[in-house]
């Protein structure tokens, strides 16, 4: 994976950039001796490493301001980093990057039940904001599967989704407001605890902008009352096609589960062996989750049940109680783990119509034999996110590259038959090169002229989300004038 | 009127245009009287170009009117969840309405409190930018981080930053069964605090509205028969410490009464100018206090307030700084030109905006006066 050349101007005055951060912040705030800089040199795509100058970690939206005018003042490109578990490398720095991290600012500031936000500083985690207003009988609702230790400021960054955005939307969808720092150090407010934040929709755009266009250091969330209680049931069928008429039907009769997950036959077998779940060894196995009141599950469920009946299943299961629904759950929270027993992955998040599910399973399964590397499929099959895990060797010479040139091909097809290239994962350094797949030039120019008012230098996060060779003349403007 | 059958047309007419362009779709809303120059509709660019009901998704032109999508979107029992407004009553206008206007005005009815509002189903877009280039942002499927979301900055951007050609959206299954609890005789605050019991509460409450005039307080449950009858005598008994709760399950009457909540009938031929506050729904009965209008009505638990105030009054002055915005819907040109349609917005967020216009539309020919 290219990444443009660290600018050797900065390099050299790296003991005066260190000297004007540790001039603005507490003492312990900027790391920036070698040993200790290596813990910020990638996130959780790890394939691709580099140290950056030196990293700070602020304590207040003061202090961010503080250094992005420093950083702004000396032509330092900035990369703002949540907890650094983005799968696309979008805390990935240069030599010449200042990372910019959030985790010291993790307090919540209020909390609001009558109106029904929280506001948080988004160092604080994702399950956390749950944490703190689950006794008092809510929740938020976007669930990432890292949501231990992904970060509200790394949610926001890419729009995260989660296993309940059918019902509850993704990041975007419960985001009210933010307060956010512009590379040249400004404090905007966005939005609040009203729900049209007025004039241009700024907050849509930030959200999911990852880290281009500023950096968040408080966000207003809506929290949501939690439902009286939840049930999954567990289908297995014999054809991927037929657990995807089936998923199409049970939509088409009006219910709206909270989550309907879907597995293929390499993930079951590899699930199971691991987490020993009980799982039926089938093609296809849907888990379906509905929520509410014992009465209105069990009205749900037999809908759910009925339709799953007419396509003959191979296994039918519902959970009888908290003890089976937690086992229905396991293998597919387990999932990814599982695979990274037996190999190592890579985990794609293309989306695709539902409609064209079977069609996108079996391509995957023939160019899986071509690439020779095997491949897993587990995901949101309500909404056609997909999460095909690609295995390789990463001790063996050439097959990273080798995964990588068949993850491509995946996610080429995903946007050949009208989905598109990441659903909730973001396209970070990992599919900033095929972003010209899904838009023409002028689609892309659209999106970063966004960037242009935002960051005019592009010094924040520069090398993420566009191919380089589109955001060439940009960067190196900037670095001329730097 | 220029009124282009294509997006291609539309990108020609906007690429040689010579002046300013005052856009519009089926004219029902009024906003573009507030913006200078030759009017252009995109009525004439219409149809529903994808529909799959499995995956709950609907593709079309903007032109296309609303009631045709509503219509083909209930052959399979499925609806636009967010619930459009219908502005033709309230402003006295005509025409049909459009979903381009729809989305480009970001326009939600009572079921935004709970689902969301237009710009939460917009699952992408096609524009003309100002200088006439045909863009597309997002797609037609639910999940997609793929670079910028111009689709939300577009939507409720009221035709300053491209004129929209086609949108996406995400739908839902239309319920088998509603019903409204009425609670009567609560003061504002008693009524916003009853609100706010039933939009924490776990039974899902998908509108919740308040008129002063009349002193009823209205919430609405929708899904399942057996769902709703459950969650209306739980809800019921919740309410009761606030008044006796009635249940109206008739599903005629349900649905009469959301849509003159939706469409602010009560506003309807009565003289004054019409506002619309976005606010944090306890302060609501706050401000309507010191807006001092003739007539207000509550939305959204609060969060959306409706007033009618005396011709020509300036609300924002009377309401000095709040939390929120007041937008003016209805009053004389010579109003909106004094009074302006939008909130200013602090500098930096001015800034911000004013410099996404001159990106998008770098000869300021997009709907010229109507955001700033």
């Amino acid at each position: 994976m290219e990444m443009p050349k660290p600018n050797p101007e900065i390099l050299s005055k790296k003991a005066g950039i260190v000297s004007r951060l540790q001039g603005a912040l507490h003492d312990g705030a900027v790391i920036h001796e070698e040993a200790e800089t290596r813990a910020y040199e990638c996130d959780a795509l790890s394939a691709y490493r580099c140290p950056p100058l030196c990293a700070v970690l602020p304590s207040s939206t003061e202090e961010v301001s503080a250094v992005l005018k420093i950083c702004h003042e000396e032509g330092v490109p900035v990369v703002p980093r949540g907890s650094g578990t983005s799968l696309a490398g979008g805390a990935l720095p240069t030599a010449d990057a200042v990372i910019l991290g959030v985790a010291r600012l993790n307090a919540v500031l209020e909390t609001d039940y009558p109106n029904r936000f929280i506001r948080v500083q988004t160092g604080r985690t994702n399950l956390s904001v749950t944490g703190a207003v689950e006794t008092d009988g809510f929740f938020y609702a976007p669930d990432p599967s890292s949501q231990l230790a992904c970060a509200i400021a790394g949610n926001i960054a890419m729009n995260s989704g989660g296993a309940h955005c059918l019902k509850y939307g993704v990041t975007t969808n419960n985001l009210l407001g933010v307060t956010m720092v512009l590379m040249d150090g400004t404090v905007v407010e966005v939005g609040g605890a009203h729900m049209d934040a007025g004039g241009l929709d700024l907050l849509g755009v930030i959200c999911g902008s990852e880290g281009q266009l500023g950096v968040v250091t408080e966000a207003t969330l809506r929290i949501l009352p939690k439902p009286e209680g939840a049930r999954p049931v567990l289908i297995g069928y014999d054809s991927n096609e037929v657990a995807g008429e089936c998923v199409s039907d049970i939509i088409k009769a009006g219910v709206l589960p909270v989550a309907i997950e879907f597995m293929d036959r390499p993930c079951i077998e590899a699930t199971e062996a691991f987490a020993k779940a009980g799982y039926p060894m089938c093609e296809a196995l849907l888990i379906i989750e509905v929520e509410g009141s014992p009465a209105e599950i069990d009205e749900q469920l037999a809908l759910i049940k009925e339709i799953a009946r007419r396509h003959n299943p191979v296994e039918l299961r519902e959970a009888q109680d908290a003890d089976e629904a937690a086992r229905i759950w396991l293998g597919r929270k387990s999932a990814f783990g599982a695979m990274g027993q037996i190999n190592d992955y890579m985990c794609l998040d293309g989306t695709i119509p539902v409609s064209e599910l079977p069609y996108v399973l079996r391509r995957i399964g023939e160019m899986s034999k071509e690439y020779g590397l095997g491949v897993g499929n587990v995901f949101h099959a309500g909404d056609g996110n997909m999460h095909p895990l690609i295995l390789y060797n990463a001790n063996k010479p050439g097959d990273l590259e080798l995964c990588e040139a068949f993850g491509a091909d995946i996610l080429k097809l995903c946007v050949e038959v009208g989905g598109c290239l990441t659903g909730e994962h973001g396209v970070g350094i990992e599919k900033r090169d095929l972003m010209t797949v899904q838009f023409s030039p002028d689609d892309l120019e659209a999106q970063m002229q966004v960037k242009d008012v935002f960051d005019p230098e592009w010094l924040l996060n520069p090398a993420k989300v566009f191919p380089l060779a589109s955001s060439e003349a940009r960067r190196a403007a900037t670095g001329e004038a730097a | 009127m220029i009124r282009p059958e294509s997006e291609e047309e539309l990108a020609g007419i906007v690429a040689d245009a010579t002046g300013p362009l005052s856009i519009q779709g089926g004219g029902t809303r009024g906003f573009a009287e507030n913006a200078r120059g030759e009017r252009l509709t995109t009525a004439g660019i219409t149809g529903i170009t994808l529909y799959e009901p499995g995956a709950l998704t609907l593709v079309a032109r903007a032109g296309t009117p609303v009631d045709e999508i509503r219509e083909r979107l209930a052959k399979d029992n499925q609806r636009l969840p967010f619930e459009p407004m219908d502005h033709r009553a309230l402003l006295g206008t005509e025409g049909e309405p459009t979903i381009g206007g729809v989305l480009a005005a970001n326009i939600s009815g009572p079921r935004r409190v709970m689902v969301g509002a237009a710009r939460d189903y917009a699952l992408g877009l096609r524009f003309v930018d100002g200088r006439g280039t045909v863009i597309r942002n997002g797609g037609r499927v639910m999940k997609n981080v793929t670079g910028y979301d111009l689709v939300k900055l577009l939507s409720g951007s009221y035709g300053t930053l491209g004129i929209l050609t086609e949108v996406s959206l995400k739908v839902l299954p239309k319920v088998a069964a509603s019903a409204t609890i009425v609670l009567n005789g609560l003061s504002d605050e008693q009524a916003v605090a009853a609100m706010a019991a039933a939009l924490g509460s776990p039974f899902e409450v998908s509108g919740a509205s308040h008129d002063p005039a009349t002193g009823e307080t209205h919430l609405r449950l929708e899904g399942f028969e057996e769902s709703v009858r459950y969650r209306s005598e739980r809800l019921a008994e919740l309410l009761r410490p606030f008044a006796p709760p009635q249940i109206e399950a008739s599903p005629e009457a349900v649905t009469k009464l959301w849509a003159a909540i939706r469409d602010v009938t009560t506003f309807a031929g009565k003289d004054g100018d019409v506002w619309r506050l976005s606010v944090k729904p306890s302060d609501a009965p706050v401000l309507v206090a010191r807006a001092g209008a003739k007539q207000a009505h509550y939305d959204w638990g609060g969060g959306l307030v409706w007033l009618r105030t005396d011709a020509g009054a300036d609300l924002r002055a009377s309401l000095g700084p709040f939390a929120g915005n007041a937008t003016l819907i209805r009053a004389s040109a010579e109003t909106r030109a004094r009074l302006g349609i939008f909130q200013p917005e602090p500098a930096p967020l001015a800034g911000l905006s004013a410099g996404l216009r001159a990106q998008f539309d770098p000869r300021g020919i997009l709907n010229p006066g109507m955001m700033g």
